[in-house]
């Protein structure tokens, strides 16, 4: 097993998150929110498209070294192995059975001619794809999507024997909107990978690899670059904004010019500029990097970090804001009269009260990171060229969009996926925020 | 009788499933002052909105009819009722400053009811906003027309109110706790002139208040309103002489009074808080270096003494400077000048660690029980808190202990000590956050406001707490406080605070019934009495 | 009020001293000036003679921080920090890596940025009050609830989407406008159109649900309530009191972009070959020329701090209640 710098900081995170939820559902304000969110139907939703993500992302991120091939893969590279290994010439259209470009072949009469030529794994079971395809696709899938609803009925049947019975009071219509997403989504999920076998569902890209593997590896990038950044920026924006609240003074000055300083930069730039050292970095340290799958995860690594640090400075404010209401607050001059060192009410009385602010905007950025990733990887200042990503495929697809016929399922793709994350992740932190913006919750 | 100017039968509002206004029935005649009592949450407020429509889209309103002039309100369409609000009834709420539009001239906030009701020229708008202005007795109307809400005082904001309703000419002119933000003197200047234009114009005035004292002096007939209910109707005459419902008598006897004070001459010993020309300023700074060219000077040169186990009450109205002072001793803000010698030392000489224990003596309790007590925090954890910090030496469970006896000691049950604040009411919170400050065994207690946020019954509760605790603990407390009859059903001394300075100072009695300074004089003028009947 | 922009003025020095720094620690700490040489003239066959030149040519042959070999003040003035900072903060940008004036690009290709950037900021602020007013006017409807959905959907398609549908569909298939280039004078017009739409359009979801915020936060104030009371209709409560308060934190948030739109837009200018400052940095990204990435870091941050400036001043224009000091 081999872990990666950002393997590592996920787990890590993923430790963390399980931590923090076991330690908000002991907290009365921290529970009601959190069973706001459970009882809303859209939030269970998103919620669960969410973790069906992750859990890909996850898969993703457990590299080990291949016995066979000494190449560094992940668990999914595993389970995808069979997509991985049927790349065909060049681009191919969903479900096609041809080559998208003509070339110079050996007809069966011995005839050499110009003409589309057969794809080597796409429907090559075929004799007369014509005919046969469509029918052959339906049957397929429909075997496909119904082993997925086998599969979904018996992981839920095993679910309710371990922990049924408790659950089945507390049965609610998200509940229940929860687990028909996630029963579709295994069965979909399940008859797209059934049809792989046979088929490149979303085609293949222009050295002929297959794009719904290439879209699958694409979420652990938009996962990592929509979460590591942010847990990179956390302590900067929680520590700098608490004590340039609190205490004010010269910390506040030097605080804010700090803030300022990186606020006016335009952002874009800072980060191209960032990225443009540690190209050169990388190119004069050749050495430091034992393959191109770590220097990409260096590069996606800084990429993170440069982003942390250009985007900690709104939350920074935000909660200086906040903080200086605070301080101002009957509670703390209480705590203060008491004798309680400022220390402790730092930490006792301000920071609890800030966390739902801390929360909201967490679950905001993520999305706003993932759509960010594709703009920057357009200009070549994103991640790196050999990792896949939605906007590496968007940037190499949309060249393409110029020839006849389009190609169009790379940039299709892409969209999709990324489209359903984003949604997933918006809708979920609007609900997040009715939770917790304690404002909104006294409207119920 | 002749025919009620508003008729309202069998209204019920409710949200969701609380039902805050159940089935009541009144009438209001023309020309009449009708009062509306009762405590927060009673739902009179809600009653007036429901009349008026003004309630969020979430409530729920049922009446028989509401009718005006014998015309029912509730068949007319909204569209159509557009122009009965402010034209037929005028409103004026608790607080001018959030209810005026900040970005808007007052004179163009007026002239707009003017418009949209009448249909005049420019000119004729702008001599009526005149007039009215004049009409409400501000001076310099000419200017102030052009001026925003934020450049007038609260006596003048809500003048400028009362000019918005009456633009209209309304015949019934609600006004929602009209004076209830305003210190005592403006409250006094606003309620006259409500009156003084009732006579003028010989609209009714509809008049929602939690404050008996004032209803006595303003209304010809009392309404009392319990939790959603109407539990008594009656003259000023009947009501006053004998209220008939209980829960009116249990309002009339909760009533702080002056006169209550008594006489109680002190056994001269060694004062417990000194204070010698004690300062609070802030700097003014001006210019492009920001020198500092002069001082807002909140505390200016303060001298009092507290004896152990007494009340030294210092009055005043907002912005006097009482509330800094009071943080000040505690250093809760930075003190300018001045000497504090508590308990024999001299607590200017002291510093680091034993400051904070020998400041930890004085502790405070605030005007806002809500604002007081950290949200996140058990009560069992808030009320250990200062032990906590000052005696690290004491296990869990001694601490466990103490915050029980405490809780006991403010008569709340030991139950309470594992809930979080919300899940109380204000008197409760504020009995909580007395337990808090005695947690650390103090000599002298600041009470800044503690029961302006109550309602009366519950005052009455929370002071009669003060002094059985005072006498069991030989607590001192410094009482600060806008409300004179507060005052005299408290403290030993009083002190009156004006622009900084103390101008009267001396025994409660004296200062209350024979004050010597003039503005003291005008304080305790202007402080609504029950009329006598 | 004078003085608090000279104040403020006063304070933007240290600002772009501490930006000059930061860009000039990240761009040659790591990078010697003799990479960048190697760089500019091509990574293979370099003569230490050529790669000398060039550094000489551009400035690049002095010690970066600190001159040994001069005495007194000179020590720091000859030095390629000094000598490069003092250029930008009297506005001259001097010559780029490869060897363009950048002062007179900029006054060029600031003024088809800005043609875009305008009117684009001007449309899609009034589409999105227009719609943020409408959500509030109609609260607690379908209609809004609709509406709602339809701004989530919009802002979860990442704008590339919108640049690649739109230039696809409307320039492409239905032929409507060019796909992307630019004229002088009004001729620009017509490829103006599709940016100046697609930004609006990508820009919609997260505008007017945020402006719907802002109007809902003042619809629960008490002077509407007041304003309600007097007998105005839904309709002239909102536009004649919250409008007119909720301009406030709308138009300073507005003011502060302004100067920085002569930067222009990175990505739309690139997909539309627009000839702005954005394609010119983009450009520059690429061909890794500092000069130019250092010289559009300055101008940056010194639009930011000017936009800083104006929000203050303009909230004395819109709220009475604000004075400067």
């Amino acid at each position: 097993m081999i872990v990666l710098w950002t393997d590592g900081l996920i787990f890590i995170l993923v430790l963390a998150i399980a931590v923090s939820i076991t330690l908000m559902l002991r907290k009365p304000h921290f529970k009601r929110p959190l069973a706001k969110i459970t009882q809303s139907k859209t939030g269970m939703v998103s919620l669960v498209v969410l973790l069906c993500f992750a859990g890909i992302g996850l898969l993703d991120s457990v590299h080990y070294k291949d016995s066979k091939t000494q190449d560094i893969i992940s668990l999914l590279d595993h389970f995808a192995r069979p997509l991985t290994e049927r790349s065909e010439k060049t681009y191919s259209a969903p479900f096609s059975a041809y080559l998208y470009s003509k070339e110079m072949i050996i007809g069966e009469d011995g005839l050499e001619k110009w003409d589309y030529p057969r794809l080597k794994y796409g429907g090559a079971h075929l004799n007369n794809p014509e005919q046969e395809k469509w029918p052959d696709i339906l049957s397929k899938a429909a075997t496909g999507f119904g082993k997925g609803v086998v599969l979904a009925l018996l992981l839920y049947l095993i679910f309710w024997m371990i922990c049924g019975r408790k659950l089945a009071e507390s049965f609610r219509p998200a509940t229940k909107a929860a687990l028909l997403t996630l029963f579709l989504v295994i069965s979909l999920f399940y008859m797209l990978a059934y049809l792989s076998h046979w088929y490149h569902v979303l085609g293949t890209d222009k050295v002929g690899e297959d794009v719904f593997y290439q879209t699958l590896k694409s979420i652990r990038t938009g996962l990592v670059i929509g979460t590591l950044t942010t847990l990179m920026m956390l302590p900067l924006a929680i520590g700098f904004g608490i004590m340039a609240g609190f205490f004010r003074g010269w910390v506040d000055d030097v605080i804010q010019f700090v803030y300022t300083t990186l606020n006016s930069i335009p952002g874009v730039l800072l980060i191209a500029a960032s990225i443009l050292m540690v190209q050169v970095y990388m190119a004069n340290h050749a050495e430091q990097f034992t393959s191109v799958l770590v220097r990409a995860d260096m590069r996606l690594l800084f990429l993170c970090l440069i982003l942390g640090v250009t985007s900690w400075t709104g939350l920074c404010r935000m909660l200086r804001a906040e903080t200086l209401k605070l301080r101002e607050m009957e509670f703390v001059q209480a705590a203060e009269s008491l004798g309680v060192t400022r220390p402790t009410i730092l930490i006792r009385h301000i920071l609890p009260n800030v966390m739902h602010i801390v929360l909201i905007s967490v679950v905001l950025d993520f999305s706003s990171l993932v759509l960010a990733e594709a703009v920057l990887s357009y200009i070549n200042i994103g991640v790196d060229p050999t990792t896949y990503s939605w906007g590496n495929m968007i940037n190499g697809a949309r060249l393409e969009m110029a020839r006849d016929p389009v190609v169009w399922w790379s940039l299709s793709a892409a969209f999709l996926f990324m489209f359903t994350l984003v949604l997933a992740a918006n809708l979920f932190a609007d609900t997040v925020r009715n939770a917790f913006d304690p404002r909104r919750a006294e409207h119920g | 009788m002749a025919e009620p100017l508003l008729q309202v039968k069998n209204l019920s509002v409710s949200f969701q499933q609380d039902t805050v206004v159940d089935a009541i029935d009144f009438d209001i005649y023309g020309g009449e002052t009708f009062a509306l009592v009762g405590e927060s949450g009673s739902g009179k407020s809600i009653t007036a909105l429901s009349v008026l429509r003004l309630l969020p889209n979430n409530a729920n309103i049922q009446a028989d009819s509401i009718a005006l002039n014998g015309q029912n309100l509730l068949t007319i369409p909204e569209i159509e009722f557009c122009r009965w609000r402010g034209r037929r009834i005028g409103l004026i709420f608790q607080d001018p400053m959030s209810s005026l539009n900040p970005v808007m001239t007052i004179g163009a906030q007026i002239a707009e009811v003017i418009r949209l009701h009448f249909s005049l020229k420019p000119a004729d708008i702008e001599r009526r906003v005149l007039e009215l202005l004049q009409q409400v007795e501000i001076p310099n109307p000419q200017r102030r027309m052009r001026e925003y809400p934020h450049q007038l005082s609260g006596g003048q904001r809500q003048r400028v109110m009362i000019a918005i309703a009456l633009a209209g000419r309304p015949e019934l002119l609600i006004a929602d706790e009209p004076t209830t933000a305003l210190d005592v003197t403006i409250q006094a200047q606003v309620l006259a002139l409500l009156k003084k234009i009732q006579q003028q114009t010989g609209m009714a005035l509809w008049l929602i208040s939690h404050d008996l004292a004032l209803v006595s002096n303003m209304a010809d007939r009392i309404a009392v309103m319990e939790k959603g209910v109407l539990v008594e109707t009656a003259t000023r005459a009947e009501f006053f002489k004998q209220p008939k419902h209980p829960y009116s008598r249990k309002l009339l006897a909760a009533l702080p009074e002056m006169r209550h004070c008594q006489d109680k001459t002190a056994m001269p010993s060694a004062p417990l808080l000194q204070v010698n020309d004690f300062k609070v300023w802030y700097p003014i700074r001006k210019g492009l270096f920001k020198r500092v060219v002069d001082h807002v000077r909140a505390v200016d040169g303060v001298s009092f003494s507290l004896q152990q186990g007494k009340t030294l009450a210092l009055v005043g109205e907002s912005g006097c400077g009482k509330t800094t002072l009071g943080k000040a001793l505690l250093n809760l803000v930075p003190a300018s000048g001045g000497q504090v010698w508590f308990d024999g030392i001299d607590l200017g000489q002291l510093s680091g660690e034993a400051l904070r224990k020998k400041r930890a003596e004085i502790q405070m309790i605030f005007q806002d029980p809500f604002a007081a007590m950290n949200p996140r925090m058990l009560i069992a954890d808030i009320i250990a808190e200062g032990l906590k910090a000052l005696r690290p030496e004491i296990n869990a469970e001694q601490r466990r202990q103490k915050v029980l006896q405490l809780l006991k000691q403010v008569e709340l049950p030991a139950s309470s000590a594992m809930r979080y604040p919300h899940e109380f009411s204000g008197g409760q919170r504020q009995r909580i956050c007395i337990a808090r400050a005695l947690a650390v065994n103090p000599k002298l207690i600041i009470c800044d406001e503690p029961t302006s946020a109550l309602d009366v019954s519950v005052q009455a509760q929370i002071l009669q707490l003060l002094k059985d605790l005072q006498q069991r603990q030989r607590l001192s407390y410094l009482f600060i406080t806008h409300d004179l009859a507060v005052v005299g059903e408290i403290a030993d001394e009083v002190a009156v605070m004006y622009q900084g300075k103390i101008v009267e100072m001396g025994p409660a009695k004296q200062v209350l019934m024979a004050p010597q300074h003039p503005y003291t004089q005008k304080l305790l003028k202007a402080v609504p009495v029950l009329a006598a009947v | 009020m004078i003085q608090y922009i000279i104040r403020r003025v006063a304070y933007a020095i240290p600002l772009l001293l501490a930006v000059n720094i930061l860009t000039f620690v990240l761009f040659f700490v790591v990078n010697s000036p003799d990479d960048m040489a190697r760089m500019q003239l091509g990574q293979k066959h370099v003569t230490e003679q050529a790669i000398n030149n060039w550094k000489h040519q551009h400035g690049y042959d002095l010690p970066l921080l600190w001159n040994a070999e001069q005495s007194g003040l000179e020590k720091l003035r000859q030095t390629i920090f000094y000598q490069k900072s003092i250029g930008l903060f009297l506005f001259d940008f001097g010559i780029s890596d490869s060897g363009r004036n950048i002062g007179h690009d900029i006054s060029e290709r600031m003024w088809p940025s800005l043609a875009l950037a305008l009117p684009s900021l001007i449309v899609g602020l009034l589409v999105n009050i227009t719609v943020a007013l409408m959500m509030v006017l109609f609260r607690n409807s379908y209609l809004e609830l609709g509406t709602i959905v339809l701004c989530v959907i919009l802002m979860s398609i990442s704008s590339l989407f919108y640049i690649i549908g739109g230039q696809f569909f409307i320039g492409k298939i239905l032929k409507l406008v060019p796909i992307s280039g630019y004229d002088s004078g009004f001729s620009a017009i017509k490829f103006l159109i599709l940016p100046i739409i697609i930004s609006v359009i990508s820009g919609l979801g997260a505008g007017a649900r945020w402006y719907r915020t802002l109007f809902l936060e003042e619809v629960e104030k008490d002077y509407v309530r007041t304003a309600r009371a007097k007998g105005l209709s839904e309709v002239q409560v909102l536009f004649r009191h919250v409008l007119k308060n909720a301009m406030i934190p709308i138009l300073t948030g507005v003011v502060v972009v302004l100067p920085l739109l002569f930067m222009g837009s990175l990505i739309m200018e690139s997909f539309f070959s627009i000839p702005g400052l954005g394609s010119y940095t983009i450009d520059a990204i690429n061909r890794q020329d500092f000069a130019i990435v250092r010289s559009m870091v300055f101008l940056g941050s010194v639009l930011y701090i000017l936009g800083l400036l104006m929000t203050d001043i303009s909230y004395t224009w819109v709220d009475p209640r604000v004075r400067l000091s």
